[in-house]
């Protein structure tokens, strides 16, 4: 017995090193290497100035102005929070996630008065990190009537970067078809110009 | 539902069909013979490892010594991760300072991780340090999961091992097993798929979180660390254990549907392939294949239904002017969709894996009655690695008694009789798991400081603490995460239910594999059942439905069941 209990002290000292350690180390060491820009969250720098880092091409961020294609409710932190991800693990028979979602749809309906449709369940719905950094092409387009009003510019040329943003299934088959939202409403400014931000801000 | 998304089902499931006799043969090769690859480096490597831990390779153990090995490194895991845990404060690699874990929260996630639980009471990017991550959990990763393994391959040569020169009372060398299953499967695969991981996005750094300025000028604290790594094992060691809160739902974790593909391929390869592994020990392929026909229906009976109820409207959104033609959307990422969404909570559930990538506890009643009914099954449809094995050969041993009783001879399974004390171990292994999910969970529903952690009320409250009960004895470590779990009274009920979970059930287990090595195989007869062909599967099916059934049936008619038909009535809590 003593001496399995010193096999399995060094058994357990013997793995940690290898597993713990060395293991997590290297792949670390070949990561910066070879793809340091990934191993290092994706950052993405404003395109103006190089040294200002505006977040991570993976991770979702809060849209809350009207010239911004606007991302799904967050549960991470007070939203969109990426060192807090979390869903909202409200459940199908939840009163909480009904009277959410009934604020949302009122808000919605209110400030995009020429959408089409009913309001796209994703537009309502926290995903599962609370970070989603993507929309599906529906819920963009759903978006973009307000989004042409306030900018100032024709709905059609909204549309046509919207559809240049839009990512199909890999390989064809996996996943969603999906818009990368921090990715698009850059490309907007960029195409537009930069919306006045602050006085139309409402926070959440 | 979609075409395109039974598709993605269909490809899943063809890869993990092709992947399982490679595998298999693979695990065999080093688990069961002297042919070894790469023999300069891995088997310097393992020789190496041996060596330090003071024991060679063919110290062969009876079931009393390799079950008393297994502890006795369980028990010294506890407590080194505790201690790291209570240390980090003061330990490297914790740019964010974060300070002790506190006692109760240390020693469930202690506990969660050596059983292979991965049950996370906490929140990864605001409780663990990088070094707690890496040394104190994603170090069990690979060695809870080579336990897994090793414990399959025991078992597994109990049963097959025959009589005389060649077996004797020993089942193997656990020391052995272990060291072979990290350094020649888990640690070279995960190297591997964790450079992948990198190059499709998930984050591999010791750098401190890195705070950002969004485009509408406000701050954002992007949570890094070393990811990768623990992503990759957390996968292939069936663990589970999320690097950051929201686990394989965080785009850092699982950043692309590829990445989630892989990811599902990771839980399942090693317990497909050791089906594959038996039937190779059996010296009869088709008493693997018989095993993975029950699993293959069980998983694809879960998998449909699960898409079928997640493809419906979440009713507490019915009426309020909301598009929900997609399905129900609370909880789950635009990139993977309902049918990927509904495909890895099977697999995750199926598998002891526990990993998320939408939450569970956001699904239709249902859509969510799927992965607690697969824990509650005991997590044989493919298994954890190794446990889903050594779990599924359990329910094989059951299966033949039956069938033997309803024909009247003694039952015998790979022509060694299957006797009385076989029987009680296998009732122990049942009672083990049934007492653990149930009792908590009364106690739990029953107590205010057991319902006050509950983030949903009425029928959805029950199936909280069900799922965490359920969850912690299957040693699976998925949630209904709305339960606040990291109280006093959780994190020690838990962590009782994860030890006993885990190792209450692996002694009987391994003490079946001790009494079935000495007994003397005897030439299949006309009245011997044969467990190699579709009848054994589908009694096997049958067998798992109904002790599963028997057992849980009634509290999940207080629970999902009920709130399927309230919230179909339009009510909410």
């Amino acid at each position: 017995m003593r001496n399995e209990l010193v096999t399995a002290f060094r058994a357990a000292a013997v793995t940690l090193v290898l597993t713990g350690i060395a293991y997590p180390l290297l792949v670390t060491g070949i990561a910066q290497v070879a793809f340091p820009a990934q191993a290092n969250g994706s950052l993405i720098n404003d395109t103006t100035e190089p040294s200002v880092t505006m977040g991570s091409a993976l991770i979702g961020q809060s849209f809350s102005d009207p010239a911004y294609v606007n991302p799904r409710p967050s549960a991470a932190g007070a939203g969109y929070d990426a060192a807090a991800s979390s869903g909202s693990n409200l459940g199908p028979t939840s009163k909480a996630l009904r009277d959410r979602v009934a604020a949302d749809v009122a808000r919605l309906v209110a400030a995009n008065p020429n959408a089409p449709g009913e309001v796209p369940a994703e537009l309502v719905t926290a995903s599962g990190s609370g970070l989603d950094p993507h929309l599906s092409p529906a819920s963009v387009a759903w978006q973009i009537p307000r989004i042409a009003a306030a900018r100032g510019v024709a709905a059609d040329r909204v549309r046509a970067v919207a559809a240049e943003f839009e990512q199909g299934r890999a390989l064809g088959v996996l996943g969603e078809p999906r818009v990368n939202v921090l990715l698009l409403n850059l490309a907007l400014d960029r195409r537009f110009g930069q919306p006045h931000l602050g006085a139309s801000i409402t926070p959440k | 539902m979609t075409v395109q998304g039974w598709i993605q089902i269909a490809l899943f499931t063809a890869a993990v069909f092709a992947l399982t006799k490679p595998v298999g043969a693979y695990l065999y090769r080093v688990l069961e013979t002297e042919e070894r690859p790469l023999p300069s480096i891995l088997g310097r490597l393992e020789r190496l490892c041996l060596r330090l831990c003071g024991r060679t390779a063919d110290d062969e153990q009876t079931w009393r010594a390799y079950a008393v090995s297994l502890l006795l490194f369980s028990i010294v895991g506890i407590a080194v991760t505790y201690g790291i845990q209570r240390l980090q404060g003061v330990l490297p690699l914790n740019p964010q300072g974060f300070g002790a874990v506190p006692h109760d929260l240390a020693l469930n996630t202690a506990v969660s991780f050596t059983t292979n639980t991965n049950w996370q009471a906490y929140s990864g990017e605001t409780t663990m340090s990088y070094l707690t991550q890496m040394v104190g959990l994603a170090w069990h990763n690979f060695v809870s999961a080579a336990a897994g393994l090793a414990v399959a391959v025991a078992v597994a040569r109990g049963l097959t091992r025959r009589g005389g020169p060649e077996g004797g009372k020993t089942i193997g060398s656990f020391w052995a097993d272990l060291i072979r299953s990290t350094v020649y499967v888990l640690l070279p695969v995960s190297i591997v798929v964790a450079v992948v991981f990198v190059a499709m996005g998930v984050p591999q750094t010791l750098s401190a979180y890195r705070e950002v300025t969004t485009v509408e000028g406000a701050k954002q604290v992007l949570a890094l660390g070393p990811v990768a790594t623990q992503e990759a094992i957390k996968m292939l060691g069936t663990n589970g254990g999320g690097f950051f809160n929201a686990n394989s739902a965080h785009p850092f974790e699982n950043p692309t549907p590829v990445t989630n593909l892989i990811q599902m391929l990771l839980i399942f390869v090693l317990p497909t392939g050791l089906t594959w592994t038996y039937g190779k020990m059996a010296r009869d392929q088709r008493q693997g294949w018989a095993i993975f026909g029950a699993m293959a229906a069980l998983f694809l009976a879960g998998v449909a239904t699960c898409y079928f109820a997640e493809s419906h409207a979440n009713t507490a959104l019915a009426g309020l002017g909301v598009d929900q033609a997609t399905g129900n959307l609370e909880g789950k990422e635009v990139r993977f969709g309902i049918a990927n969404t509904a495909l890895f909570a099977t697999v995750t559930t199926d598998a002891s894996c526990g990993a998320v990538n939408g939450m569970h506890d956001s699904f239709t009643p249902l859509g969510g009655l799927v992965p607690l009914l697969n824990i509650q099954l005991g997590e044989v449809v493919f298994g954890g690695v190794g446990a889903g094995l050594y779990g599924m050969l359990v329910f094989v041993v059951l299966s033949v008694f039956i069938a033997g009783l309803m024909v009247g001879r003694t039952p015998e399974l790979l022509g060694k009789k299957i006797e009385a004390r076989e029987m009680k171990l296998v009732t122990v292994y049942m009672a083990v798991f049934a007492f653990f999910v149930l009792v908590p969970a009364a106690w739990a529903s029953a107590v205010g400081y057991g319902t006050s952690s509950l983030a949903n009320q009425g029928p959805h409250g029950l199936s909280e603490i069900l799922y965490a009960t359920s969850s912690a004895t299957g040693n699976n470590g998925s949630a209904f995460a709305g339960l606040s779990a990291n109280t006093p009274f959780w994190n020690l009920l838990l962590a009782v239910a994860m030890f006993f979970g885990r190792f209450a059930m692996i002694v009987p287990v391994l003490a079946i594999a001790g009494s079935m090595v000495d007994k003397k195989t005897v030439a299949a007869g006309p009245g011997t059942f044969p467990t190699n062909g579709t009848l054994f599967t589908v009694l096997l099916i049958g067998i798992i439905v109904i002790v599963g059934a028997l057992t849980f049936l009634p509290a999940l008619g207080l629970g999902p069941i009920l709130e399927h038909y309230v919230g179909a009535a339009g009510k909410v809590y």
